[in-house]
Order: structure tokens, then C-alpha cells, then sequence
């Protein structure tokens, strides 16, 4: 079985966020950059699948960005991917999902890929749009935010997530795509021996117009921070201080402490 | 301006939330209509076109996207809206490569002919604009207030295939356990507090304050705290009079579950964590040290 997993890299959502010159994304300087979480999931199903048909199975992993993102597309193969396909476009991280799945769906095309893996969503443009975009360019039949995966019977059983905790069974066949949601399984942590061969491992480069780049459907700006809660105060400094203040708070705002003593 | 509305039935009912779809037109000041698909024992209330589906299961997208597309045909609306739930994102996009439109997922808001959408799990926000004539959006969910509606609809019929490529095999109910929603006071793990051993953390300080812990998404997954303590729109919803998040990012997923909360301390190491736009009090501090020095503090008070 032939199967894609596509990953993006993306920031470390802990670090500073400064609007780009534009206004319209993010200023690269000072984030660290990870595989997005949700990806993760992707590529250690995708892993786990083959290694359950055994020697018949074959996974690449496709990243579309610039150079940076090989480091994404290594850690892919460090789990377990047997091959690396990086699209080599420096404005990708500023490509609408439009743009992005066109560019996946002209790769994949022709390539005989059965199943496909993304991740539900990206963790800094959380559109949820690429991989179903991707499905109906391709003709697939698609399924999101799974959180079971089971291969039976040539078919495929697949839990998708609903509101409020509640989930639905659905049965598909391949070829298919499926966007993977938190919870879905536990990525692992490459070995070392595998980490070293998949520094050497040699990934196929190629650019965003030979693989059918088309024009974007949105236009963003006034990137911008959350605002804060208006009323809200911040508190920093030593611990023992902060609980003091705390406590403090605690009994002159809220009734939770009750009449002088509880527990 | 003229827009199709993509409500939702559940369990043979339109859902709540459809009504927001509402609200957000009556924000734009628009016309809307509505197309629905599934099998409802009631209709909206509203006074306009109802386009309906009812031969499909409500997972057969190429039958909803059919539906979809029929009305889209007969009313040539400038916008399809969509909830942005596991309907809407799961139908949109397919909508959308179907016009050859622009989608934009998640608007919480309207900024000068823009749409407003979340970045960066919740941390940073953008305004986007279609490009394209006609556009699809998805708007999320609590951010638009539902408007009171009244009228009946006139209902329009939509035929068309099911599709069986895929098989629906059933619904699995969540599991039950605690039932955190009538707690009065509840204390949240998230993903910041590191371990399933410093969860207790978190457990001691609810007990000193006689309350329950609850949890962010990814403790839940990784086994920490048992799946009913999940807090956010695919766990539980809780409105305690405090609400302490403990190294939790503030994600929209998780607001969603505790934004009735009467008032929320929230610790965190980063303070531009996006739990600071619900936060009374933003605690700049490491859990493993701030939630040992106020359990310590709120036992030795006089
Ligand atoms: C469809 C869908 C449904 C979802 N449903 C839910 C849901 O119901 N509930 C839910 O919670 N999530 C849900 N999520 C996931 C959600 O998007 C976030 O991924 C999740 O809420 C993040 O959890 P977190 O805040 O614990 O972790 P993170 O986002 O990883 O945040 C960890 C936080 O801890 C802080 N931190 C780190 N170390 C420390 C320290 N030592 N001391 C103090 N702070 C520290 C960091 O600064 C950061 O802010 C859903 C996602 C999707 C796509
Ligand atoms: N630049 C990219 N390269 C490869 N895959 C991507 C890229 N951007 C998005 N994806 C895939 O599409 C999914 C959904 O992304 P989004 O629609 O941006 O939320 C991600 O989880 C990835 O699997």
C-alpha cells in the first residue's frame, strides 16, 4: 500500500508572536519550529499501519515550505516514513489552504496513493481546510478528526469526533484521506539510530510550479494579539508573595472560601 | 447582501447552536435563508426560504454537499455559512472546491468588511477577505449571539442520491463520570503542568478549596485525569463561580467548555497565553511552585 502523510511545521505556540512588516503573518526571528501536534498523530498512524501489513507498505511524508521544514520532513522519517518529499516555497507559510492543497493534491496526483493522512488542523492557521480540499481534488473519500483508526477486511473503521464528547463509527474504503485529531494515538520518540539515518536519507525537492501552484482565494492582515481581558489583572513575581495576593483575591471577590474556614 | 445559512440537526432535532447562524446575519444586517439536511421533527423559526434534504445520514457528505449546492444554485447567495463544528468543517471545504470560492474557518468577528479568525491556537487574531465573488465561511461556535427569531419558512424541498461510500456504523456516547457542570468550584489541569504526577498538584489545591479538578484536552489523552474531567467543546461545559486553569493555553476549544465560569485564575508561565482574555487574575508563575505556595496559603488562613 502506497500512503502520504503531510506535515507542516510550525512555530512553538509558546513563544512571542510579532506581526510581519505586512501585517499580514507572523515575524519568523526568535520562534523555535516543530512538527504541528496534529500531524504527529498523522505520521505515527500512517507508521503503524505499515508496519502491520508488513514489508508491503510504503509512506512518504510531503512538507511544502522553506528550508526549515526539512527538519519536519526528517523527524517524519526518524519515525518510521520511508521516504521525504519537500516543496520548496519560502511564501508558503503565508499560502491560503486553497494554495497549500493545490500543491498536495499536484504532487499526489498520478502517484497511486491509497490512503492519506493530515492533521486536522494547523496549529498556527488552524483552517481545517487542506486535507479536505486535497480529498476532493483528488476524488477521495474523506473522513475528519478521527480518533480511532482500524484496518479490517481491506476497509478501514474510523471513530470521528463529535460535539461534546460523543463520537460516530464509520466505515470507508480506500483510496482515501483522513485528517487525524488529538487523542488519536501517542507519537513516538525516533531512536537514535534512526535519527542518524534519517539525517542521511535523501528527500526528492521540488518546486511549487511543477507541482501546479495556483493563485490564493483569501487575502489576510492586521495580524494582531488577542486582547487581554479588560478587567483582568496580571501577577508576577515570588511565589509565597503571589499566593498572598492570591488569597487575598480570593476572599474579597469571590464567596468560595466560605465564612471563615472551610477545610 | 444575501446568505445561505447551513443549520444542523441532531438526534432528529435542529440544534441550538443553528440559531447563532442567525444571530450572525442579523450582525451583517443581511437576508438569509437556510438549507438544512437530516431528518428534523421540528423547523427553524424564521421568516424566509428552508431548504431541505431529508434522504441521507447526516455523515453522507456527498449528499449534504449535493443539498449544499442545489440551494446554493436556486438562491445565488454571496456567503455560505457554516457552523465551525465537525458538520461545518467536515462539508465546508467541499463546498467550497465545488464554487471554486474562498473559505474562511473559525470567524469570531467583523472588522471593517473583513472576517476576524484566530491564529495561532488562539494566541494571535487576523483579518481575512475573500477574494473570490462569493465566499464560504464557517463561524465559530459562541461567538456570534443567537437572535430571537419568529415566522415559519417556507419550506423548498431538495431531491437527491445518497452516496454510499460511506458506511455510518453507529454514535458512541461519551462516558459518563464526574458530573462537573453544578461544581462550584473546579481547578484545571492543562498540558503546562508536566506530568500525571503533578496533576496532584492541582488535586490538592481543589481539595483545600472544596472542589473538583477537571482538564484540558491533551491530559485527558494522556491519561492523567479520566476522560469525563474533560473541559471544552468535545467535554464537558462548566459555569463553577471559580474556575483556576493550571497550565492551559486557553485554546478556543477549551474556552468554549468554561467561558461561563463566574471567575477565572489562571496560572501560566507565558504571559501572553490567549487564557489572559478570559483571566480575572493571570498568575505569571510555574505550577510546580505557585500551586504548592496557595494550597499552603489557603490551609494556614485565619
Ligand atoms: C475539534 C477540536 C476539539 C477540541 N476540544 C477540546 C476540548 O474539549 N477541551 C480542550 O481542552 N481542548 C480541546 N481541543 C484542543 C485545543 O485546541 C488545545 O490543543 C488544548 O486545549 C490545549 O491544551 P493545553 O492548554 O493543556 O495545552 P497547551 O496548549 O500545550 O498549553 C500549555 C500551557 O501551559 C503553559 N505552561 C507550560 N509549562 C508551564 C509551567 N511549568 N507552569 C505554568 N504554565 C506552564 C504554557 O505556557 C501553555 O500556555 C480541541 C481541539 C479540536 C481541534
Ligand atoms: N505547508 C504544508 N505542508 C504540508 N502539509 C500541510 C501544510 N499546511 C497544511 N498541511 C496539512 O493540512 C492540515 C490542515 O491544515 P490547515 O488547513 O492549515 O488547518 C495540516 O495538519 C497538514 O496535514
Amino acid at each position: 500500500m502506497n500512503i502520504l502523510v503531510c506535515i507542516k511545521q510550525v512555530p512553538d505556540m509558546e513563544g512571542h508572536f510579532v506581526p510581519n512588516a505586512a501585517g499580514s503573518w507572523f515575524d519568523e526571528a526568535g520562534l523555535a519550529w516543530r512538527m504541528n501536534e496534529y500531524d504527529a498523530f498523522a505520521v505515527e498512524e500512517a507508521v503503524r499501519l505499515k508496519e502491520r501489513l508488513g514489508g508491503a507498505a510504503r509512506v512518504t511524508a510531503l512538507s511544502i515550505g522553506p528550508a526549515r521544514v526539512v527538519e519536519s520532513i526528517r523527524k517524519a522519517l526518524a519515525m518510521g516514513c520511508d521516504e521525504g518529499v519537500h516543496i520548496d516555497d519560502d511564501e508558503a507559510p503565508e499560502r491560503d489552504p486553497w494554495q497549500i492543497a493545490s500543491m498536495i493534491a499536484g504532487f499526489a496526483a498520478g502517484r497511486g496513493f491509497e490512503l492519506v493522512f493530515a492533521g486536522m488542523q494547523s496549529e498556527d492557521r488552524g483552517s481545517a481546510q487542506v486535507g479536505v480540499l486535497v480529498a476532493e481534488r483528488l476524488g477521495l473519500v474523506c473522513a475528519t478528526g478521527i480518533t480511532a483508526f482500524e484496518w479490517r477486511d481491506e476497509a478501514m473503521i474510523v471513530e470521528r469526533e463529535l460535539e461534546g464528547g460523543r463520537r460516530c463509527r464509520l466505515r470507508l474504503k480506500a483510496p482515501a484521506l483522513l485528517t487525524c485529531q488529538q487523542g488519536l494515538n501517542t507519537p513516538r520518540y525516533p531512536t537514535l539510530p534512526n535519527i542518524m539515518k534519517s539525517k542521511r536519507a535523501a528527500l526528492a525537492v521540488l518546486s511549487p510550479e511543477s507541482v501546479g501552484l495556483e493563485s490564493p482565494k483569501v487575502s489576510s492582515g492586521n495580524f494582531r494579539p488577542h486582547e487581554p481581558n479588560a478587567a483582568g489583572v496580571i501577577l508576577e513575581g515570588n511565589v509565597e508573595t503571589l499566593a498572598a495576593q492570591v488569597l487575598e483575591i480570593l476572599k474579597n471577590r469571590t464567596a468560595v472560601l466560605g465564612k471563615g474556614g472551610a477545610r | 447582501m444575501k446568505l445561505l445559512l447551513v443549520g444542523e440537526i441532531r438526534d432528529g432535532r435542529v440544534t441550538a447552536e443553528s440559531a447563532e447562524l442567525f444571530g450572525f446575519a442579523a450582525r451583517l444586517g443581511v437576508e438569509a435563508s437556510m438549507v438544512l439536511v437530516g431528518d428534523a421533527g421540528d423547523l427553524p423559526v424564521f421568516d424566509g426560504r428552508l431548504y431541505r434534504g431529508d434522504a441521507g445520514h447526516e455523515f453522507d457528505m456527498t449528499y449534504n454537499k449535493h443539498i449544499v449546492l442545489a440551494a446554493v444554485e436556486r438562491e445565488q447567495p454571496d456567503a455560505v455559512v457554516f457552523l465551525h463544528s465537525s458538520f461545518g468543517w467536515e462539508l465546508a471545504p467541499r463546498v467550497a472546491f465545488a464554487m471554486q470560492s474562498a473559505q474562511l474557518s473559525g470567524v469570531v468577528g467583523l472588522d471593517d468588511g473583513g472576517y476576524v479568525v484566530e491564529s495561532c491556537n488562539g494566541k494571535m487574531r487576523r483579518t481575512v477577505r475573500p477574494l473570490t465573488g462569493r465566499a464560504v465561511l464557517t463561524i465559530q461556535p459562541g461567538a456570534f449571539a443567537a437572535s430571537p427569531m419568529a415566522g415559519t419558512p417556507e419550506v423548498v424541498a431538495i431531491d437527491a442520491e445518497p452516496d454510499a461510500a460511506v458506511e455510518f456504523l453507529g454514535c458512541i456516547q461519551p462516558e459518563r463520570g464526574v458530573d462537573l457542570s453544578r461544581t462550584s468550584v473546579i481547578v484545571s489541569a492543562g498540558r503546562g503542568v508536566g506530568s500525571a504526577d503533578r496533576v496532584e498538584l492541582a488535586r490538592a489545591l481543589a481539595d483545600a478549596l472544596g472542589g473538583e479538578v477537571g482538564a484540558s484536552r491533551p491530559v485527558v489523552d494522556a491519561g492523567w485525569l479520566e476522560r469525563a474531567r474533560q473541559v471544552g467543546s468535545s467535554g464537558q461545559n462548566v459555569s463553577p463561580a471559580l474556575y483556576v486553569a493550571c497550565g492551559i493555553s486557553g485554546a478556543i476549544q477549551h474556552l468554549a467548555g468554561m467561558k461561563g465560569s463566574g471567575f477565572v485564575i489562571a496560572v501560566n508561565t507565558d504571559r501572553d497565553a490567549p487564557i489572559a482574555s478570559v483571566a480575572d487574575v493571570l498568575v505569571v508563575a510555574d505550577v510546580a511552585e505557585f500551586l504548592p505556595a496557595l494550597t499552603a496559603a489557603i490551609q494556614a488562613r485565619t
